[in-house]
């Protein structure tokens, strides 16, 4: 059974591009972000409107390949297609995009892409280890500060600013409550359910009714869990879905292994709850406390990654799960060499088997997918 | 008495196994375009061979690719566990299984009593699959299955390419530098042996591995592979039925079959 609240979500991304649009006509600022690493709140407190630019769809691919090399992550090669086509209607409305250097892919695309958009681009270091890790964090934030600062001709003070984190902290306090629903088993809501509703958040234009709606949500769903009523079958295999982000259009992997008869419980990854399980210090000073909070991230693009395996650890452990799936797009190499460590990691600490699958956004690998999926629901049985 | 028949559609041949927990017995047809119509094939052919009709059949259960084309068959299940319980029934001690398929191939990890512990499969291309090997025996105008007694212990010729297309064009021109046929025919079945024999590795399987898939008839690849892995290798006299027997085990046991 489905959560009627659903259609909210259904509707969210298409509803947010009319709202793009009608933002810009009342001039309000637009500013888009790629990844995890970015610290909204600071677009937020600008004054600004924070939209995800992270596209997962194959169609803008063809374009982007005109100038990229095919051999490259769908995801870079998506999202360079998307702003460089016009076809997306946020990175039009975008009047400035904040990303990052994570991964190479990213990094060289972003360098094509500041010819088609005015950008910053905050300098994250790759090693988790840097000595001065939340110095070097901490003069992003302020660059980034600044810069939207001059540009959109405001004050980022930091009460507005601690004011915006405690929003954002309510949000994530919130999405989390939704996705340890299901701990419960059989799971009342699907992963591809799940993924709409969190991917669903970086394209809303109305906080408030987003939260009111993910609050009904939950509310259904432990009316359903109290009913009986579940979004899968009692012997369905939990699976834990992690690897490169998953975006709303592209839940092929994961669609599979629900139509397998698997469930994905939930999503560790930036598609999933990589960013919303920690919460920035309110205490602290807000410059700071967003500094401490976005250099935890744990993407492979960091090394040493220990934070994942860690995060894993835990959420396998929560959750009850059987099975790991790890969902590595073609060309990634940070994420397919991690692959290993964490196969390795859970088999030794937690004795569960984890099936890599490296597929990219087009969808002539189904039928592979499908082989290898059902095999290993079957393993677990 | 109970009976249960295993089908196994793969893109080459299809193959079926009847079973009565004591005693079996196959059928091998090409697959052709047709692998509903193969799988039917089979199925007659099986129950004629035993002289049953389908009521004294327990359960017919389907693996291998084609396995979805199949309406008659009351189960499926992943090659991947059927060929697993088809070599842990064949040889117990078996730890691991290579299989070499026309479309992919694979390796699994399996435990004492015959479940998947691991698999993995190798990716998108041709590199590795019987479809690459027959890719090349086509250039060289031979049979697949005449590949093994074409090279004898020639030095094998190193073949660069792991894409069966370039490889295609790489053996054109050793061909055209005068290289003969034996060693490049040794240097194809190298590759190959080199190309699974790592994925299987990284799985640890050994030292106890079964090889299957219509390609562990060969000699020459059998010895290959044992020597890139280091495991002894064992592979059955009919090394295609594997992924079939399975399928007939597993749908003997499901149907309560002998109790
Ligand atoms: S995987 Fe890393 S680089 Fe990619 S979106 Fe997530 S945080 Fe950003
Ligand atoms: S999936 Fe991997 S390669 Fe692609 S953008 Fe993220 S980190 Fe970079």
């Amino acid at each position: 059974m489905r959560a009627k609240t659903m259609e909210y979500f259904d509707q969210l991304i298409p509803k947010g591009m009319v709202l793009a649009k009608e933002a810009k006509e009342q001039g309000k600022p637009v500013v888009g972000y790629y990844c995890v690493f970015s610290p909204i709140e600071l677009i937020e407190a600008a004054g600004a409107i924070p939209v995800g630019l992270c596209a997962t769809k194959q169609e803008p691919i063809a374009e982007a390949e005109k100038i990229l090399p095919r051999n490259l992550c769908p995801l870079v090669k998506s999202s360079f297609g998307f702003a460089i086509s016009g076809k997306c209607p946020f990175f039009h409305f975008s009047d400035f995009v904040l990303a990052e250097t994570t991964c190479d892919g990213k990094k060289k695309m972003y360098e094509l892409l500041s010819e088609h958009k005015p950008m910053i681009v905050l300098d994250i270091p790759n090693s988790a280890t840097l000595e001065d890790l939340n110095e070097h964090w901490l003069k992003q934030i302020y660059r980034a500060k600044e810069y939207f600062e001059k540009n959109l001709g405001t004050e980022i003070s930091r009460e507005k600013l601690r004011e915006v984190i405690k929003v954002y902290n309510e949000e994530r306090k919130l999405i989390m409550e939704l996705v340890s629903l299901n701990k419960h088993h059989p799971t009342p809501i699907t992963g591809t359910d799940l993924l709409k509703v969190l991917w669903g958040r970086s394209f809303q234009f109305n906080r408030q009714e987003f939260l009111d709606q993910v609050k009904t949500l939950i509310t259904e769903l432990k009316e359903m869990v109290a009913n009986g009523q579940f979004s899968c079958s009692p012997d369905s295999p939990r699976i834990l879905v992690t690897g490169c982000p998953t975006g709303v259009g592209q839940e092929k992997v994961m669609g599979i292994i629900q139509e397998c008869g698997g469930a994905v419980v939930l999503q560790e990854s930036c598609s999933g709850i990589k960013g919303f399980v920690d919460l920035v210090d309110e205490a602290k000073d807000p410059f700071l406390a967003l500094a401490e909070k976005y250099n935890k991230i744990p993407c492979a693009c960091v090394s040493p990654n220990k934070g994942r395996l860690s995060l894993l650890s835990k959420l396998v452990e929560d959750f009850r799960v059987d099975g790991v799936v790890d969902i590595t797009l073609q060309a990634c190499h940070t994420y397919n060499i991690e692959s290993y460590s964490v196969k390795e990691h859970l088999r030794k600490n937690h004795n569960i088997p984890l099936l890599q699958i490296e597929t990219d956004y087009s969808e002539s690998d189904t039928e592979q997918i499908k082989l290898r999926v059902e095999a290993f629901l079957e393993m677990l049985k | 008495m109970t009976w249960s028949i295993g089908i196994d559609v793969g893109s080459v041949s299809a193959k079926g196994v009847i079973f009565n927990g004591e005693k079996w017995d196959y059928v091998v047809i090409p697959t052709g375009w047709m692998p509903r119509q193969a799988g039917k094939e089979v199925l007659d052919q099986l129950l004629r061979k035993a002289d049953i009709g389908l009521d004294n059949v327990g359960i017919i259960v389907g693996t291998g690719y084609g396995r979805v084309n199949l309406d008659f068959t009351h189960k499926t299940f992943s090659e991947i566990v059927c060929h697993a319980r088809g070599a842990h029934y064949l040889f117990p001690q078996t730890q691991g299984i290579i299989d070499i398929g026309g479309q992919d191939s694979k390796a699994i990890a399996i435990d004492s009593e015959g479940k998947v512990k691991d698999f993995i499969l190798n990716d998108k291309c041709a590199a590795g699959t019987g479809r690459f090997l027959q890719v090349m025996a086509q250039v060289l105008g031979y049979e697949v299955s005449e590949l093994g007694e074409r090279c004898g212990t020639t030095e094998p010729v190193e073949i660069g390419s792991m894409c069966a297309v370039f490889a295609e064009s790489e053996i054109i021109g050793l061909l055209a530098q005068g290289v003969s046929q034996e060693r490049i025919v040794a240097g194809v079945l190298l590759s190959i042996a080199r190309r699974v024999g790592t994925m299987a590795t990284k799985l640890n399987l050994g030292p106890h591995v079964t090889f299957c898939g219509g390609v562990a008839q060969n000699q020459i690849l059998q010895r290959f592979l044992k020597e890139q892995t280091g495991w002894e290798m064992e592979a059955p006299e009919k090394p295609q039925l594997v992924g079939a027997l399975g399928a007939a085990i597993i749908g003997y046991e499901l149907c309560g079959g002998g109790k």
